[in-house]
């Protein structure tokens, strides 16, 4: 059975059942302490401890070798959003080593030492911006127990008391003048009993969590060529795949030939899978060459043939009906719409969007000669992954074993409910009958043409004013794709609604009296997948531009307006007075240059952004960007301002000019870089973020940088031009 | 069988003339730092030097190249490179990585040519260059930090 996953991306109201659970579970990863310390390979029963070959696993969160070297092992995944770090800034926190000894490995297995506690601890994973608040207490106490345990044995080695020693930058000091490394220490603090109680530091004495001098410590790596991602797999005797997939969402193998590729040099085989034609060959360029000389013929009875402007045409028709369900209904939306004196609509079109990843998807499977098989790829979703896995090899899950690499960038790509390409590599092994270990490796353009899109949506607004000038009614209905129909993720869906996809709206924070969000929900053969932000991805937008169209009517300033609805959601206000503040809100700009804002909560955090723009020949250009962000208590401020520019960055690329698009025909018109256009240098404004100091729970910051800038830039558009700009990207709507 | 002078060190690579650069550099002299983002010249994650310019190594091909001295991200050295890789490091400008080989080979030739570039200097010489992870900003101000630091 496939794991559910419940309460994963939770609007704001589920904010205090969040916080139960994580206390609930922090207890039972305490109590997971013994079961990893009992694990280790050093733990002989009464045996004088030899040094061990291995590193001492000290629990299941880190290990120490004779070396000094300490290596943590993250229940979370990393693509370049520097999770890695913040669990490593959190262990070592208590731990006290020196930060050249550490390193970071993805770890898997045991759910109640890996399962995402904000997800309820039944499935482990990464999303929905997580990976801090799952591992806030987790990571600190294992870090403290560790130096717990070292203390103690350096104590009975020197006959001290533990109390009198101390840590720092990886050694233990006593005020006699002893000292050691870690290294020296780990065996024998391995064999010691596990603290029961692992007090935590008082945060007004943390030097490494809220340290805005910390730098990330995989960086180097990272300049010079060295760090290892997927596509850099190399096993003795491996293959390299690339793949044929159907031209249609749906489409399967009916037959093909590959006899003419076969006879080419380097290739080693042809095959056909579940998801389309391998051609696999000594190394990617003998592959590559090749696969344009197999011919296929596809079974396309079930194929999605439908192209994206019908399926826009039919949502938009369909967002004019009454929604299939209700995802929030407070007072009498329809009443009070048809008594009001004045109202306002709009209709806001999305576009489907690619996650377009640096690193083409990719992953490595290699079946040994014990019957187990080898991974090696983005394991978003692990536990998920090993049993797709081993249900295409006919093995048992604990048969596989996952190599969890850090990719090339993900945004959700790397998230799959059914595996997509670990499946895929799985299946390529297997028609190879397994004679080699084999990497799958995707071009940009099956990358681009691969599925698991953003889906595409319709949004219909109406607001109502009553006679005195008070907003009184708002009417929302979303149309689109679930993320989550049909697959283990089902369980997100409740009373018909897909809270991926009305988060951001359901949740609206202005206090508006009579309130109606609706969705319908469609079937359509495209792949859909959440993307960096998810349901915040437009449903920012949506809200927060119409927002300032309803301000706007009213003859508002929009920050002004904003505050008089937000008496109640004062982390949305402070926010937003941060970011208009620093961005000079109201103060004279220079000529031609135009101010927008948005604010918006996304998994917990609040963001809001100020953009300042100007427009000319239709090109609209984004000169400068203030943020401010209020994500609870900071692990790495540092990284948290990276995110926070690099989500702004992602999300302006999207409504600048990224749009995935399907020809009339249901194919796929983009493949690469030139056609699908993200975000480029030139185009990057100028960019400050700031942060609203807070000692609430730590909340997330991988995705919610996303969300605000959209709006705020259409906001600063219209005050340029006039013109909401309803159908995105900008590009399209700025024409229309 | 062709020759490549990658890092000063001559390969003979068993690949034929129309292979591009990239992969022969990848998988056959096994060198994996550049990297493959794009196979069209569209996105920067290849770029190497050749001669000290900046190349697209998924669009050069190994027939090509006879005389030429290749450099890879492994085969930047001397005082620009080291630079920016220290202030790379400084500034936390990478984040996934995976285009930063390219970013790095891209600003070392920039600094080589202009040792105090302009914002617009910067743009014509990275807007090649695609971040999907948008690091950008920390980009541009890596490289006049860097251009500040060289100066010094
Ligand atoms: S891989 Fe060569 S430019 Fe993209
Ligand atoms: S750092 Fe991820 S693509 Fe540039």
């Amino acid at each position: 059975m496939l794991p559910k996953i419940i309460d994963h991306l939770a609007p704001a109201a589920s904010v205090k059942t969040s916080r139960r659970a994580f206390l609930v579970a922090s207890a039972a990863a305490a109590g997971a302490f013994v079961i990893g310390f009992g694990a280790g390979p050093a733990r002989a029963a009464g045996g004088a401890a030899a040094a061990p070959a291995q590193p001492v696993p000290f629990d299941a969160y880190l290990k120490i070798g004779a070396d000094g070297k300490v290596t943590i092992l993250s229940s979370q995944f990393d693509m370049g959003q520097g999770s890695y770090h913040g669990l490593a800034t959190l262990v070592n926190e208590e731990l006290g080593a020196s930060w050249d000894q550490i390193a970071v490995e993805g770890a898997t297995g045991d759910l109640k030492l890996y399962g995402n506690i904000v997800w309820g601890g039944a499935v482990q994973g990464t999303g929905g911006s997580s990976s801090i608040t799952t591992s806030f207490d987790r990571y600190r106490k294992a870090g403290a127990a560790a130096r717990m345990m070292l203390a103690a044995a350096a104590a009975k080695d020197w006959g001290v008391p533990a109390a009198e020693i101390s840590v720092t930058d990886g050694r233990l000091m006593h005020p006699s003048g002893k000292s050691a490394g870690f290294g020296g220490m780990a065996a024998k603090a391995a064999l010691l009993p596990v603290p029961k109680d692992v007090p935590l530091k008082d945060p007004k004495d943390w030097t490494q969590i809220g340290n805005a001098k910390l730098r990330r410590y995989d960086s180097k790596a990272k300049t010079d060529g060295t760090h290892p991602f997927t596509i850099d797999v190399k096993l003795p005797g491996m293959l390299t795949a690339v793949m044929i997939h159907p031209p249609r969402f749906g489409g399967t193998v009916k037959s093909f030939d590959g006899s003419k590729a076969k006879a080419m040099k380097g290739v080693v085989d042809v095959v056909a899978t579940p998801r389309g034609v391998a051609v696999v060959g000594e190394h990617m360029w003998a592959a590559l060459a090749a696969r344009d000389a197999v011919r296929v013929t596809w079974d396309e009875t079930k194929a999605e043939t439908r192209g994206s402007a019908a399926i826009l045409a039919e949502y938009e028709k369909r967002a004019a009906d009454k929604p299939q369900a209700t995802a929030r209904n407070d007072g009498d939306a329809a009443k009070a719409m048809a008594g009001a004196a004045k109202t306002v609509e709009a209709i806001f079109r999305f576009p489907y969007l690619a996650h377009a990843a640096m690193e083409p998807l990719n992953a490595v499977a290699r079946m040994n000669g014990d019957g187990t098989l080898e991974l090696w790829a983005g394991h978003q979703l692990p536990g998920l992954y090993q049993a797709i896995a081993a249900g295409i090899a006919g093995i048992k899950p604990e048969q596989v074993a996952l190599h969890i690499m850090k990719t090339g960038g993900g945004f959700g790509r790397r998230g799959t409910p059914d595996g997509d390409i670990v499946a895929e590599a799985v299946m390529v092994a297997k028609a190879i009958g397994y004679k080699a270990p084999v990497k799958v490796q995707w071009t940009r353009e099956n990358d681009m043409r691969g599925g698991r899109y953003r889906p595409a949506y319709v949004h219909r607004l109406k607001a109502g004013f009553d006679a005195a000038g008070k907003l009184v009614a708002w009417d929302h209905h979303i149309v689109g794709q679930s993320i989550v129909a049909g697959t283990p993720f089902q369980g997100l869906i409740q009373n018909g609604i897909d809270q991926t996809s009305v988060e951001g709206a359901s949740n609206l924070p202005y206090a508006v009296p009579n309130l109606h969000v609706g969705l319908t929900s469609t079937e359509v053969g495209v792949p859909p997948l959440w993307w960096r932000a998810v349901g915040s991805t437009h449903t920012a937008y949506a809200t927060e531009v119409f927002l300032d169209q309803v301000a706007a009517s009213a003859g508002a300033d929009p920050l002004a307006f904003r505050l008089a609805l937000l008496e109640h959601h004062p982390r949305h206000a402070a926010v937003l007075k941060l970011a208009a503040e620093k961005a000079g809100w109201g103060k004279p700009l220079a000529k031609g240059r135009f101010l927008g804002l948005a604010v918006h909560e996304s998994f917990h955090t609040f963001v809001a952004h100020v953009a300042e723009v100007s427009v000319s020949g239709g090109e609209v250009k984004v000169h400068r960007v203030v943020a401010a962000v209020d994500c609870g208590t900071v692990v790495n401020p540092n990284v948290v301002k990276a995110q926070i520019e690099g989500g702004t960055g992602f999300g302006l690329g999207a409504i600048l000019a990224e749009e995935l698009t399907l020809g009339a025909d249901g194919m796929v018109e983009q493949g690469n870089y030139d056609s699908y256009t993200p975000l480029r240098l030139s185009a990057m404004p100028d960019m400050e973020v700031h942060i609203v100091a807070s000692d609430a729970p730590p909340t997330g910051v991988g995705e919610p940088g996303v969300p605000s800038i959209g709006p705020a830039v259409a906001s600063a558009v219209a005050r340029a031009t006039g013109k909401w700009i309803t159908t995105l990207p900008l590009t399209r709507g700025m024409q229309s | 069988m062709p020759k490549l002078n990658i890092n000063g060190v001559d390969h003979q690579v068993d690949a034929p003339d129309d292979m591009p650069l990239l992969w022969a550099i990848r998988d056959l002299v096994g060198l994996t730092g550049t990297k493959f983002g794009c196979g069209q010249a569209l996105c920067g994650a290849c770029t190497v030097h050749l001669d000290g310019q900046p190349a697209r190594s998924c669009q050069t091909f190994v027939g090509d190249l006879k005389g030429v001295k290749v450099t890879t991200i492994e085969g930047a050295q001397g005082k620009v490179a080291e630079t920016i890789r220290q202030v790379w490091t400084d500034m936390d400008v990478p984040q996934c990585g995976y285009c930063q080989s390219g970013q790095v080979m891209a600003a070392v030739a920039l600094l080589a040519e202009t040792p105090k570039p302009t914002d617009d200097d910067i743009d014509a010489a990275l807007d090649g260059n695609l971040c999907r992870c948008a690091t950008y900003h920390r980009i541009r101000a890596g490289i006049h930090e860097a251009a500040r630091r060289l100066e010094a």
